[in-house]
Protein backbone atom coordinates (compact mmCIF):
# COMPACT_ATOMS: atom_id res chain seq x y z
CA UNK A 1 0.00 0.00 0.00
CA UNK A 2 2.52 2.36 1.31
CA UNK A 3 4.91 1.15 -2.08
CA UNK A 4 1.70 1.98 -4.50
CA UNK A 5 1.26 5.00 -2.78
CA UNK A 6 4.98 6.09 -3.66
CA UNK A 7 4.77 4.97 -6.83
CA UNK A 8 2.45 7.51 -7.45
CA UNK A 9 3.82 10.21 -5.94
CA UNK A 10 6.83 9.49 -8.11
CA UNK A 11 4.68 9.09 -11.61
CA UNK A 12 2.99 12.80 -10.28
CA UNK A 13 6.33 14.24 -10.17
CA UNK A 14 7.82 13.27 -13.13
CA UNK A 15 8.12 16.27 -15.32
CA UNK A 16 6.12 16.23 -18.37
CA UNK A 17 7.61 15.16 -21.79
CA UNK A 18 8.55 17.73 -24.27
CA UNK A 19 6.05 17.92 -26.95
CA UNK A 20 7.22 17.87 -30.41
CA UNK A 21 6.32 21.04 -32.84
CA UNK A 22 4.51 20.08 -35.84
CA UNK A 23 4.96 22.59 -38.37
CA UNK A 24 1.45 21.52 -40.30
CA UNK A 25 -0.23 22.05 -37.03
CA UNK A 26 0.99 25.39 -36.25
CA UNK A 27 0.17 26.47 -39.80
CA UNK A 28 -3.57 25.10 -39.08
CA UNK A 29 -3.85 27.54 -36.14
CA UNK A 30 -2.13 30.30 -38.15
CA UNK A 31 -4.53 29.36 -40.92
CA UNK A 32 -7.43 29.88 -38.02
CA UNK A 33 -5.88 33.18 -37.09
CA UNK A 34 -6.08 34.34 -40.76
CA UNK A 35 -10.05 33.24 -41.39
CA UNK A 36 -10.71 35.35 -38.39
CA UNK A 37 -8.94 38.15 -39.94
CA UNK A 38 -10.35 38.16 -43.10
CA UNK A 39 -14.09 38.39 -41.60
CA UNK A 40 -12.90 42.32 -40.81
CA UNK A 41 -9.78 42.99 -42.61
CA UNK A 42 -11.31 45.95 -44.82
CA UNK A 43 -11.45 48.23 -41.45
CA UNK A 44 -7.83 47.49 -40.25
CA UNK A 45 -6.59 47.85 -44.11
CA UNK A 46 -8.01 51.03 -44.13
CA UNK A 47 -6.00 51.68 -40.67
CA UNK A 48 -2.96 50.59 -41.88
CA UNK A 49 -2.67 53.47 -43.92
CA UNK A 50 -4.54 55.71 -42.72
CA UNK A 51 -3.39 56.08 -39.30
CA UNK A 52 0.23 56.43 -40.28
CA UNK A 53 -1.10 59.26 -42.74
CA UNK A 54 -2.92 61.10 -40.16
CA UNK A 55 -0.24 60.97 -37.16
CA UNK A 56 2.78 62.11 -39.46
CA UNK A 57 0.51 64.70 -40.51
CA UNK A 58 -0.45 66.20 -37.76
CA UNK A 59 2.35 65.39 -36.02
CA UNK A 60 5.29 65.31 -38.32
CA UNK A 61 3.94 68.30 -40.23
CA UNK A 62 1.93 69.80 -38.07
CA UNK A 63 3.71 70.12 -35.28
CA UNK A 64 7.05 68.78 -36.96
CA UNK A 65 7.05 72.24 -38.69
CA UNK A 66 6.72 74.16 -35.49
CA UNK A 67 9.82 72.79 -34.38
CA UNK A 68 11.85 72.84 -37.74
CA UNK A 69 10.79 76.94 -37.64
CA UNK A 70 12.03 77.22 -35.03
CA UNK A 71 15.29 75.91 -35.39
CA UNK A 72 17.98 78.39 -35.68
CA UNK A 73 19.81 78.53 -39.20
CA UNK A 74 17.36 75.65 -40.79
CA UNK A 75 16.88 71.75 -39.85
CA UNK A 76 15.33 70.82 -37.32
CA UNK A 77 15.72 71.75 -33.92
CA UNK A 78 15.31 68.19 -32.88
CA UNK A 79 17.72 67.32 -36.18
CA UNK A 80 20.26 70.27 -35.04
CA UNK A 81 20.98 67.47 -32.06
CA UNK A 82 21.32 64.22 -34.43
CA UNK A 83 21.70 65.94 -37.87
CA UNK A 84 18.49 65.37 -39.04
CA UNK A 85 16.53 67.11 -42.39
CA UNK A 86 13.17 67.52 -40.68
CA UNK A 87 11.25 66.84 -37.34
CA UNK A 88 8.89 64.50 -39.65
CA UNK A 89 12.15 62.10 -40.78
CA UNK A 90 13.08 61.41 -37.03
CA UNK A 91 9.24 60.69 -36.15
CA UNK A 92 8.36 58.92 -38.94
CA UNK A 93 10.60 55.88 -37.59
CA UNK A 94 9.55 55.82 -34.37
CA UNK A 95 5.84 55.75 -35.11
CA UNK A 96 6.37 53.03 -37.46
CA UNK A 97 8.37 51.22 -34.32
CA UNK A 98 6.11 52.13 -31.17
CA UNK A 99 2.59 51.60 -33.66
CA UNK A 100 3.85 47.74 -34.09
CA UNK A 101 4.24 47.96 -30.01
CA UNK A 102 0.40 48.96 -29.68
CA UNK A 103 -0.57 46.36 -32.50
CA UNK A 104 0.85 43.91 -30.83
CA UNK A 105 -0.34 44.51 -27.52
CA UNK A 106 -3.53 44.75 -28.87
CA UNK A 107 -3.54 41.43 -30.80
CA UNK A 108 -2.03 39.60 -27.51
CA UNK A 109 -5.14 41.02 -24.95
CA UNK A 110 -8.84 40.55 -26.06
CA UNK A 111 -8.08 37.39 -28.87
CA UNK A 112 -5.74 35.58 -26.64
CA UNK A 113 -8.10 35.75 -23.38
CA UNK A 114 -11.15 35.05 -25.37
CA UNK A 115 -9.92 32.09 -27.28
CA UNK A 116 -9.07 30.35 -23.41
CA UNK A 117 -11.95 31.86 -21.77
CA UNK A 118 -14.62 33.12 -23.94
CA UNK A 119 -15.15 30.82 -26.82
CA UNK A 120 -12.68 28.18 -25.90
CA UNK A 121 -11.26 27.75 -29.36
CA UNK A 122 -7.78 26.74 -28.03
CA UNK A 123 -9.52 23.91 -25.93
CA UNK A 124 -11.37 22.97 -29.46
CA UNK A 125 -8.25 22.80 -31.10
CA UNK A 126 -6.42 20.93 -28.36
CA UNK A 127 -8.65 18.26 -28.79
CA UNK A 128 -6.93 17.00 -32.39
CA UNK A 129 -4.01 16.39 -32.92
CA UNK A 130 -2.49 20.47 -32.19
CA UNK A 131 -0.29 20.40 -28.89
CA UNK A 132 0.48 23.73 -26.69
CA UNK A 133 3.42 24.50 -28.61
CA UNK A 134 1.48 24.36 -32.12
CA UNK A 135 -1.15 26.69 -30.72
CA UNK A 136 2.11 29.47 -29.45
CA UNK A 137 4.07 28.54 -32.90
CA UNK A 138 0.98 29.55 -34.99
CA UNK A 139 -0.43 32.20 -32.52
CA UNK A 140 2.86 34.41 -32.97
CA UNK A 141 3.35 33.39 -36.03
CA UNK A 142 -0.44 35.16 -36.90
CA UNK A 143 1.51 38.20 -34.86
CA UNK A 144 4.58 38.41 -36.89
CA UNK A 145 1.99 38.66 -40.16
CA UNK A 146 -0.21 40.80 -38.39
CA UNK A 147 3.17 43.20 -37.55
CA UNK A 148 3.99 42.55 -41.50
CA UNK A 149 1.30 44.43 -42.78
CA UNK A 150 0.96 47.32 -40.00
CA UNK A 151 4.83 48.00 -40.52
CA UNK A 152 4.36 47.70 -44.27
CA UNK A 153 1.86 50.09 -44.24
CA UNK A 154 3.79 52.72 -42.60
CA UNK A 155 6.72 52.21 -44.43
CA UNK A 156 5.16 52.88 -48.04
CA UNK A 157 3.87 56.09 -46.36
CA UNK A 158 7.09 57.29 -45.42
CA UNK A 159 8.58 56.52 -48.61
CA UNK A 160 5.34 58.49 -50.37
CA UNK A 161 5.94 61.38 -47.80
CA UNK A 162 9.72 61.34 -49.02
CA UNK A 163 10.82 60.43 -45.31
CA UNK A 164 13.14 57.51 -46.17
CA UNK A 165 17.02 58.35 -46.01
CA UNK A 166 18.77 55.31 -45.69
CA UNK A 167 19.02 53.96 -49.12
CA UNK A 168 17.72 50.36 -49.79
CA UNK A 169 18.56 48.80 -46.12
CA UNK A 170 15.85 51.17 -45.04
CA UNK A 171 13.47 47.84 -45.88
CA UNK A 172 14.89 46.58 -42.67
CA UNK A 173 12.62 48.81 -40.87
CA UNK A 174 9.73 46.08 -41.62
CA UNK A 175 11.29 43.07 -39.92
CA UNK A 176 12.46 45.07 -36.85
CA UNK A 177 8.94 47.16 -36.30
CA UNK A 178 7.98 43.21 -36.74
CA UNK A 179 10.29 42.33 -33.64
CA UNK A 180 9.46 45.53 -31.79
CA UNK A 181 5.85 44.47 -31.48
CA UNK A 182 6.23 40.58 -31.02
CA UNK A 183 8.43 41.78 -28.19
CA UNK A 184 5.22 42.91 -26.53
CA UNK A 185 2.43 40.04 -28.12
CA UNK A 186 4.71 37.50 -26.22
CA UNK A 187 4.64 38.85 -23.13
CA UNK A 188 1.34 40.32 -23.09
CA UNK A 189 0.02 37.20 -24.12
CA UNK A 190 1.68 35.03 -21.84
CA UNK A 191 -0.42 37.54 -19.07
CA UNK A 192 -3.32 37.43 -20.91
CA UNK A 193 -3.24 34.14 -20.46
CA UNK A 194 -3.54 34.06 -16.56
CA UNK A 195 -6.60 36.53 -16.71
CA UNK A 196 -9.95 34.98 -16.27
CA UNK A 197 -11.42 38.97 -17.06
CA UNK A 198 -10.52 41.79 -19.28
CA UNK A 199 -9.76 44.12 -16.22
CA UNK A 200 -6.26 43.48 -16.42
CA UNK A 201 -6.11 44.97 -19.99
CA UNK A 202 -7.31 48.52 -19.53
CA UNK A 203 -4.30 48.88 -16.76
CA UNK A 204 -1.68 47.48 -19.09
CA UNK A 205 -2.38 50.07 -21.90
CA UNK A 206 -3.12 52.91 -19.38
CA UNK A 207 0.40 52.16 -17.28
CA UNK A 208 2.94 50.60 -19.56
CA UNK A 209 1.85 51.19 -23.32
CA UNK A 210 0.99 54.59 -23.10
CA UNK A 211 3.84 55.98 -21.05
CA UNK A 212 6.01 53.92 -23.32
CA UNK A 213 4.95 55.08 -26.61
CA UNK A 214 5.29 58.96 -25.64
CA UNK A 215 8.57 58.60 -23.58
CA UNK A 216 10.36 55.72 -25.64
CA UNK A 217 12.27 58.12 -28.11
CA UNK A 218 9.21 58.29 -30.32
CA UNK A 219 8.67 61.76 -29.96
CA UNK A 220 12.08 62.86 -28.56
CA UNK A 221 15.40 61.77 -28.29
CA UNK A 222 15.18 59.97 -24.37
CA UNK A 223 18.30 62.17 -23.52
CA UNK A 224 15.25 65.18 -23.08
CA UNK A 225 14.31 62.85 -20.35
CA UNK A 226 15.23 63.80 -16.31
CA UNK A 227 18.54 61.84 -16.02
CA UNK A 228 16.52 59.02 -13.10
CA UNK A 229 13.91 58.04 -16.24
CA UNK A 230 16.51 57.77 -18.65
CA UNK A 231 17.61 53.84 -17.63
CA UNK A 232 14.29 52.71 -17.71
CA UNK A 233 13.66 53.57 -21.69
CA UNK A 234 16.79 52.24 -21.84
CA UNK A 235 15.58 48.77 -21.03
CA UNK A 236 11.77 49.24 -23.02
CA UNK A 237 11.89 47.31 -26.01
CA UNK A 238 10.11 50.24 -27.74
CA UNK A 239 13.30 52.41 -26.87
CA UNK A 240 15.62 49.81 -29.40
CA UNK A 241 13.34 49.51 -32.06
CA UNK A 242 12.46 53.31 -32.51
CA UNK A 243 16.57 53.37 -32.13
CA UNK A 244 17.28 51.13 -34.80
CA UNK A 245 14.28 51.94 -37.21
CA UNK A 246 15.23 55.43 -36.69
CA UNK A 247 19.36 54.15 -37.61
CA UNK A 248 17.70 52.79 -41.10
CA UNK A 249 15.71 55.12 -42.09
CA UNK A 250 18.29 58.19 -41.82
CA UNK A 251 20.90 56.04 -42.81
CA UNK A 252 23.11 56.36 -39.91
CA UNK A 253 23.25 52.47 -38.49
CA UNK A 254 26.38 51.66 -37.39
CA UNK A 255 27.04 47.70 -36.70
CA UNK A 256 27.72 47.79 -33.28
CA UNK A 257 24.46 49.31 -31.47
CA UNK A 258 22.00 48.03 -34.64
CA UNK A 259 23.92 44.27 -33.06
CA UNK A 260 23.15 45.50 -29.58
CA UNK A 261 19.20 46.82 -30.67
CA UNK A 262 18.41 43.69 -32.10
CA UNK A 263 20.20 41.06 -29.18
CA UNK A 264 17.76 42.88 -27.29
CA UNK A 265 14.68 42.86 -29.14
CA UNK A 266 15.36 38.89 -29.89
CA UNK A 267 16.25 38.14 -26.11
CA UNK A 268 12.42 39.55 -25.06
CA UNK A 269 11.12 37.48 -27.90
CA UNK A 270 12.90 34.40 -26.68
CA UNK A 271 11.38 35.48 -22.84
CA UNK A 272 8.01 36.12 -23.78
CA UNK A 273 8.00 32.78 -25.67
CA UNK A 274 9.44 30.77 -22.75
CA UNK A 275 6.48 33.19 -20.76
CA UNK A 276 3.97 31.59 -23.24
CA UNK A 277 4.84 28.15 -23.25
CA UNK A 278 4.67 28.52 -19.45
CA UNK A 279 1.49 30.29 -19.05
CA UNK A 280 -0.81 28.82 -22.23
CA UNK A 281 0.32 25.38 -20.72
CA UNK A 282 -1.28 26.58 -16.91
CA UNK A 283 -4.33 28.04 -18.52
CA UNK A 284 -5.30 25.04 -21.02
CA UNK A 285 -3.87 22.11 -19.51
CA UNK A 286 -5.98 21.31 -16.05
CA UNK B 1 1.50 -3.35 -21.71
CA UNK B 2 0.76 -6.85 -20.44
CA UNK B 3 -2.84 -7.74 -18.91
CA UNK B 4 -4.70 -5.02 -21.27
CA UNK B 5 -7.24 -6.52 -23.63
CA UNK B 6 -6.31 -6.82 -27.21
CA UNK B 7 -9.94 -6.33 -28.33
CA UNK B 8 -10.34 -3.03 -25.57
CA UNK B 9 -10.60 0.53 -26.93
CA UNK B 10 -10.01 1.67 -24.01
CA UNK B 11 -8.56 0.37 -20.61
CA UNK B 12 -8.28 2.30 -16.98
CA UNK B 13 -7.09 0.55 -14.28
CA UNK B 14 -6.60 2.51 -10.68
CA UNK B 15 -7.28 5.64 -12.76
CA UNK B 16 -6.93 8.62 -10.78
CA UNK B 17 -7.18 12.40 -11.14
CA UNK B 18 -6.33 15.18 -8.33
CA UNK B 19 -6.67 18.99 -8.55
CA UNK B 20 -4.13 19.97 -5.49
CA UNK B 21 -6.03 18.22 -2.64
CA UNK B 22 -9.38 17.35 -4.37
CA UNK B 23 -9.57 14.14 -5.94
CA UNK B 24 -12.10 14.12 -9.04
CA UNK B 25 -11.67 10.44 -9.57
CA UNK B 26 -10.69 8.27 -7.24
CA UNK B 27 -8.55 5.13 -8.59
CA UNK B 28 -11.49 3.75 -11.41
CA UNK B 29 -11.49 0.25 -13.37
CA UNK B 30 -13.26 0.23 -17.03
CA UNK B 31 -12.99 -1.19 -20.40
CA UNK B 32 -14.61 -0.14 -23.76
CA UNK B 33 -14.67 -2.78 -26.00
CA UNK B 34 -14.59 -1.55 -29.94
CA UNK B 35 -18.06 -0.37 -31.65
CA UNK B 36 -19.75 -0.61 -27.80
CA UNK B 37 -21.53 2.68 -26.26
CA UNK B 38 -20.88 3.10 -23.25
CA UNK B 39 -22.12 5.43 -20.68
CA UNK B 40 -20.71 7.14 -17.26
CA UNK B 41 -23.80 8.08 -15.53
CA UNK B 42 -23.79 10.24 -12.15
CA UNK B 43 -24.32 13.11 -11.23
CA UNK B 44 -22.51 16.93 -11.42
CA UNK B 45 -19.33 16.63 -9.64
CA UNK B 46 -18.86 13.01 -9.89
CA UNK B 47 -15.94 12.86 -12.26
CA UNK B 48 -17.40 12.10 -15.19
CA UNK B 49 -16.19 14.38 -17.24
CA UNK B 50 -12.28 14.92 -15.63
CA UNK B 51 -12.24 10.85 -17.04
CA UNK B 52 -13.69 12.26 -20.14
CA UNK B 53 -10.66 14.85 -20.07
CA UNK B 54 -8.04 12.41 -19.37
CA UNK B 55 -9.55 9.60 -22.36
CA UNK B 56 -9.08 12.22 -24.91
CA UNK B 57 -5.96 13.19 -24.17
CA UNK B 58 -5.93 16.70 -22.81
CA UNK B 59 -5.98 16.13 -19.11
CA UNK B 60 -2.66 14.82 -17.46
CA UNK B 61 -3.06 11.22 -15.94
CA UNK B 62 -2.38 11.61 -11.70
CA UNK B 63 -2.01 8.24 -11.25
CA UNK B 64 -3.28 4.70 -12.58
CA UNK B 65 -2.80 2.93 -15.84
CA UNK B 66 -5.04 4.52 -19.22
CA UNK B 67 -4.66 3.17 -22.56
CA UNK B 68 -6.70 4.74 -25.18
CA UNK B 69 -6.76 2.53 -28.99
CA UNK B 70 -3.66 0.94 -27.25
CA UNK B 71 -1.81 3.84 -27.01
CA UNK B 72 -0.54 5.44 -24.12
CA UNK B 73 -1.84 9.12 -24.01
CA UNK B 74 1.00 10.18 -22.37
CA UNK B 75 3.81 9.67 -24.83
CA UNK B 76 1.46 9.17 -27.72
CA UNK B 77 -1.16 12.24 -27.31
CA UNK B 78 -1.44 14.04 -30.64
CA UNK B 79 -1.58 10.59 -32.55
CA UNK B 80 -4.61 9.47 -30.20
CA UNK B 81 -6.51 12.86 -30.42
CA UNK B 82 -6.21 12.49 -34.55
CA UNK B 83 -8.43 9.14 -34.24
CA UNK B 84 -11.09 10.09 -32.01
CA UNK B 85 -13.62 12.74 -32.08
CA UNK B 86 -15.04 15.16 -29.35
CA UNK B 87 -17.76 16.87 -28.00
CA UNK B 88 -16.75 19.09 -25.07
CA UNK B 89 -19.54 19.71 -22.41
CA UNK B 90 -20.03 23.34 -23.75
CA UNK B 91 -19.35 23.32 -27.60
CA UNK B 92 -16.21 25.79 -28.06
CA UNK B 93 -17.80 26.94 -31.17
CA UNK B 94 -16.10 29.85 -32.60
CA UNK B 95 -18.73 32.23 -33.29
CA UNK B 96 -16.43 34.70 -35.63
CA UNK B 97 -17.01 31.80 -38.69
CA UNK B 98 -19.62 30.56 -40.52
CA UNK B 99 -21.18 27.01 -39.73
CA UNK B 100 -19.29 25.59 -42.52
CA UNK B 101 -15.75 27.45 -41.99
CA UNK B 102 -16.02 25.82 -38.60
CA UNK B 103 -15.92 22.04 -39.86
CA UNK B 104 -13.33 22.94 -42.26
CA UNK B 105 -10.61 24.77 -40.41
CA UNK B 106 -11.50 21.76 -37.56
CA UNK B 107 -10.29 19.43 -40.41
CA UNK B 108 -7.34 21.19 -40.97
CA UNK B 109 -6.39 21.25 -37.82
CA UNK B 110 -6.07 17.04 -38.32
CA UNK B 111 -4.09 17.65 -41.75
CA UNK B 112 -6.97 17.01 -44.10
CA UNK B 113 -6.57 19.39 -47.34
CA UNK B 114 -8.66 22.04 -48.25
CA UNK B 115 -10.57 19.78 -51.08
CA UNK B 116 -10.99 17.06 -48.28
CA UNK B 117 -11.88 18.90 -45.47
CA UNK B 118 -14.32 20.70 -47.58
CA UNK B 119 -16.31 17.94 -49.22
CA UNK B 120 -16.49 16.03 -45.21
CA UNK B 121 -18.13 19.62 -43.87
CA UNK B 122 -20.35 19.01 -47.02
CA UNK B 123 -21.16 15.18 -45.98
CA UNK B 124 -21.39 16.03 -41.99
CA UNK B 125 -23.77 19.33 -42.38
CA UNK B 126 -26.44 17.17 -44.27
CA UNK B 127 -25.75 14.37 -41.83
CA UNK B 128 -27.00 16.73 -38.80
CA UNK B 129 -29.43 18.24 -40.97
CA UNK B 130 -27.57 21.81 -41.01
CA UNK B 131 -26.56 21.75 -45.19
CA UNK B 132 -29.22 24.87 -45.29
CA UNK B 133 -26.78 26.94 -43.02
CA UNK B 134 -23.55 26.14 -44.45
CA UNK B 135 -23.09 30.03 -44.72
CA UNK B 136 -24.58 31.39 -42.00
CA UNK B 137 -22.77 32.67 -38.44
CA UNK B 138 -22.85 30.28 -35.70
CA UNK B 139 -24.39 32.73 -33.28
CA UNK B 140 -27.93 32.50 -33.92
CA UNK B 141 -28.00 28.96 -34.63
CA UNK B 142 -30.58 27.34 -31.84
CA UNK B 143 -28.93 25.29 -28.58
CA UNK B 144 -30.14 21.68 -30.79
CA UNK B 145 -28.32 23.04 -34.18
CA UNK B 146 -25.30 24.01 -32.28
CA UNK B 147 -25.08 20.72 -30.59
CA UNK B 148 -25.23 19.02 -33.53
CA UNK B 149 -22.99 21.26 -35.38
CA UNK B 150 -20.46 20.38 -32.65
CA UNK B 151 -21.32 16.59 -33.18
CA UNK B 152 -20.76 16.70 -37.10
CA UNK B 153 -17.19 18.72 -36.17
CA UNK B 154 -16.44 15.83 -33.80
CA UNK B 155 -16.35 13.59 -37.07
CA UNK B 156 -14.46 15.07 -39.60
CA UNK B 157 -11.44 13.08 -38.62
CA UNK B 158 -13.80 10.04 -38.89
CA UNK B 159 -12.84 9.07 -35.70
CA UNK B 160 -13.06 5.13 -34.37
CA UNK B 161 -13.91 6.76 -31.05
CA UNK B 162 -16.57 9.76 -30.55
CA UNK B 163 -16.62 11.04 -27.22
CA UNK B 164 -19.50 12.66 -25.66
CA UNK B 165 -19.55 14.86 -22.26
CA UNK B 166 -23.75 15.88 -21.45
CA UNK B 167 -24.69 15.47 -25.50
CA UNK B 168 -28.29 16.77 -24.74
CA UNK B 169 -27.74 18.59 -21.41
CA UNK B 170 -29.65 21.92 -22.00
CA UNK B 171 -31.67 20.74 -25.16
CA UNK B 172 -35.52 20.22 -25.69
CA UNK B 173 -37.31 16.85 -26.57
CA UNK B 174 -37.23 16.96 -29.74
CA UNK B 175 -33.71 18.23 -30.32
CA UNK B 176 -32.48 15.06 -28.12
CA UNK B 177 -34.32 12.47 -30.15
CA UNK B 178 -32.89 14.13 -33.11
CA UNK B 179 -29.68 13.68 -31.38
CA UNK B 180 -29.96 10.84 -30.35
CA UNK B 181 -31.23 9.44 -33.80
CA UNK B 182 -28.03 10.38 -35.29
CA UNK B 183 -25.61 8.69 -32.29
CA UNK B 184 -27.48 5.28 -33.20
CA UNK B 185 -26.63 5.65 -36.89
CA UNK B 186 -23.09 6.43 -35.60
CA UNK B 187 -22.83 3.17 -33.55
CA UNK B 188 -24.56 1.60 -36.41
CA UNK B 189 -21.58 2.10 -38.44
CA UNK B 190 -19.29 1.08 -35.91
CA UNK B 191 -18.49 4.11 -33.96
CA UNK B 192 -17.13 3.72 -30.48
CA UNK B 193 -19.67 6.08 -28.47
CA UNK B 194 -18.52 7.14 -24.97
CA UNK B 195 -20.84 9.65 -23.21
CA UNK B 196 -21.72 10.99 -19.60
CA UNK B 197 -24.66 11.89 -18.75
CA UNK B 198 -27.30 13.00 -15.80
CA UNK B 199 -30.42 11.63 -17.68
CA UNK B 200 -30.99 8.15 -17.19
CA UNK B 201 -33.79 8.16 -20.05
CA UNK B 202 -30.27 9.05 -22.33
CA UNK B 203 -28.12 6.33 -20.97
CA UNK B 204 -30.83 3.53 -21.27
CA UNK B 205 -31.86 4.53 -24.94
CA UNK B 206 -27.85 4.62 -26.29
CA UNK B 207 -26.35 2.86 -24.07
CA UNK B 208 -24.90 -0.76 -24.47
CA UNK B 209 -23.08 -1.10 -21.08
CA UNK B 210 -22.54 1.94 -18.43
CA UNK B 211 -21.06 2.67 -15.02
CA UNK B 212 -22.64 4.30 -12.35
CA UNK B 213 -19.89 7.16 -10.50
CA UNK B 214 -20.86 8.82 -7.93
CA UNK B 215 -18.00 10.63 -5.86
CA UNK B 216 -15.29 10.22 -7.75
CA UNK B 217 -15.62 6.65 -8.09
CA UNK B 218 -17.23 3.38 -9.89
CA UNK B 219 -20.21 2.12 -7.68
CA UNK B 220 -22.16 -0.33 -9.97
CA UNK B 221 -21.64 -1.30 -13.50
CA UNK B 222 -23.31 -3.63 -16.33
CA UNK B 223 -26.39 -2.88 -19.29
CA UNK B 224 -28.93 -0.70 -18.12
CA UNK B 225 -31.24 -4.03 -17.52
CA UNK B 226 -28.45 -5.90 -15.56
CA UNK B 227 -28.34 -2.50 -13.50
CA UNK B 228 -32.42 -2.98 -12.63
CA UNK B 229 -32.47 -6.49 -12.06
CA UNK B 230 -29.47 -6.26 -9.84
CA UNK B 231 -30.77 -3.07 -8.04
CA UNK B 232 -33.96 -2.67 -8.13
CA UNK B 233 -37.41 -4.09 -8.91
CA UNK B 234 -39.51 -4.67 -12.13
CA UNK B 235 -42.11 -2.16 -11.03
CA UNK B 236 -42.04 1.30 -8.59
CA UNK B 237 -45.16 2.60 -7.00
CA UNK B 238 -44.87 5.91 -6.48
CA UNK B 239 -47.19 7.65 -3.59
CA UNK B 240 -47.43 11.41 -3.65
CA UNK B 241 -49.32 12.81 -0.21
CA UNK B 242 -50.81 15.79 0.79
CA UNK B 243 -48.65 18.36 2.53
CA UNK B 244 -47.52 16.97 6.11
CA UNK B 245 -49.48 13.54 5.77
CA UNK B 246 -46.10 12.12 4.43
CA UNK B 247 -44.91 12.49 8.38
CA UNK B 248 -47.66 11.25 10.17
CA UNK B 249 -47.14 7.91 7.80
CA UNK B 250 -44.62 5.77 10.49
CA UNK B 251 -44.82 2.72 10.30
CA UNK B 252 -48.14 2.25 8.34
CA UNK B 253 -46.27 1.24 4.59
CA UNK B 254 -44.46 -1.35 6.09
CA UNK B 255 -44.37 -4.87 4.79
CA UNK B 256 -46.36 -3.16 1.11
CA UNK B 257 -43.04 -3.52 -0.45
CA UNK B 258 -39.59 -5.31 -1.25
CA UNK B 259 -38.31 -1.65 -0.45
CA UNK B 260 -39.63 1.60 0.36
CA UNK B 261 -37.25 4.89 -0.46
CA UNK B 262 -38.77 8.23 1.71
CA UNK B 263 -38.07 11.04 -0.78
CA UNK B 264 -39.27 14.74 0.74
CA UNK B 265 -42.02 14.83 -1.65
CA UNK B 266 -43.26 11.34 -2.05
CA UNK B 267 -42.83 7.51 -1.27
CA UNK B 268 -41.20 5.61 -3.72
CA UNK B 269 -42.37 1.56 -3.35
CA UNK B 270 -40.51 -1.41 -4.73
CA UNK B 271 -41.98 -4.43 -5.97
CA UNK B 272 -42.05 -6.48 -8.96
CA UNK B 273 -46.15 -6.10 -9.52
CA UNK B 274 -46.85 -2.42 -8.44
CA UNK B 275 -50.38 -2.51 -9.00
CA UNK B 276 -51.23 -4.81 -6.23
CA UNK B 277 -48.70 -2.15 -4.32
CA UNK B 278 -50.69 0.18 -4.84
CA UNK B 279 -54.26 -1.78 -4.11
CA UNK B 280 -52.55 -2.80 -1.16
CA UNK B 281 -51.90 0.15 -0.05
CA UNK B 282 -55.62 1.50 -0.69
CA UNK B 283 -56.75 -1.56 1.13
CA UNK B 284 -54.59 -0.22 4.50
CA UNK B 285 -57.02 3.10 4.38
CA UNK B 286 -54.02 5.34 2.56
CA UNK B 287 -55.48 8.49 1.01
CA UNK B 288 -52.19 9.23 -1.59
CA UNK B 289 -53.19 12.35 -3.45
CA UNK B 290 -51.82 11.02 -6.61
CA UNK B 291 -50.89 7.22 -7.27
CA UNK B 292 -48.05 6.32 -9.66
CA UNK B 293 -47.04 2.96 -11.22
CA UNK B 294 -44.01 2.84 -13.47
CA UNK B 295 -41.28 0.29 -14.33
CA UNK B 296 -37.92 0.93 -12.46
CA UNK B 297 -35.37 3.05 -14.30
CA UNK B 298 -31.33 4.03 -13.82
CA UNK B 299 -32.67 6.42 -11.30
CA UNK B 300 -33.69 4.16 -9.19
CA UNK B 301 -30.62 1.90 -9.40
CA UNK B 302 -28.89 5.08 -8.47
CA UNK B 303 -31.56 5.99 -5.59
CA UNK B 304 -30.32 2.63 -3.82
CA UNK B 305 -26.79 2.77 -4.59
CA UNK B 306 -26.22 6.57 -3.16
CA UNK B 307 -29.62 7.55 -1.55
CA UNK B 308 -29.68 10.82 -3.72
CA UNK B 309 -31.24 11.49 -6.47
CA UNK B 310 -29.88 11.81 -10.34
CA UNK B 311 -30.32 15.44 -10.96
CA UNK B 312 -31.51 17.46 -8.28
Amino acid sequence: MAESALAGRVRTARPPRREALSVGAALAVLEYCARVYRRNWRGTMFMTFFSPVLFLGAMGFGLGGYVDASAEGGGSAIGGVIGVASYAAFLAPGLLAATCMQTGAFEATYPIMGRIVWDKVYHAMLATPITVRDIIAGQVGWFAIRLTIVASGYFVVMLAFGLIHGGPLAILVVPVGVLTGLCFATLIAAFAATQRSDNGFSVIFRFLITPIFLFSGTFFPIEQLPEVLRPVALVTPTYHGVALTRDLTLGTAQAGPAVVHLAFLLVVVVVGLAACSITFRRALVK
Amino acid sequence: MSGVPDSSLIHARGLTKRFAAFTAVDAIDFDVAPGEAFGFLGPNGAGKTSTMRMIGCVSPVTDGVLRVLGLDPVADGPRIRARIGVVPQSNTLDMELTVRENLVIYGRYFDLSHGEAGRRADELLEFVQLDERGRDRVEPLSGGMKRRLTIARALINEPDLLLLDEPTTGLDPQARHLLWDRLYRLKQRGVTLVLTTHYMDEAEQLCDRLVVMDKARIVADGSPRELIDRYSTREVTELRFAPGVQDSLDGSLDGLAERIEWLPDRVLLYADDGEAVAVAAHERGLQPETVLVRRSTLEDVFLRLTGRSLVE
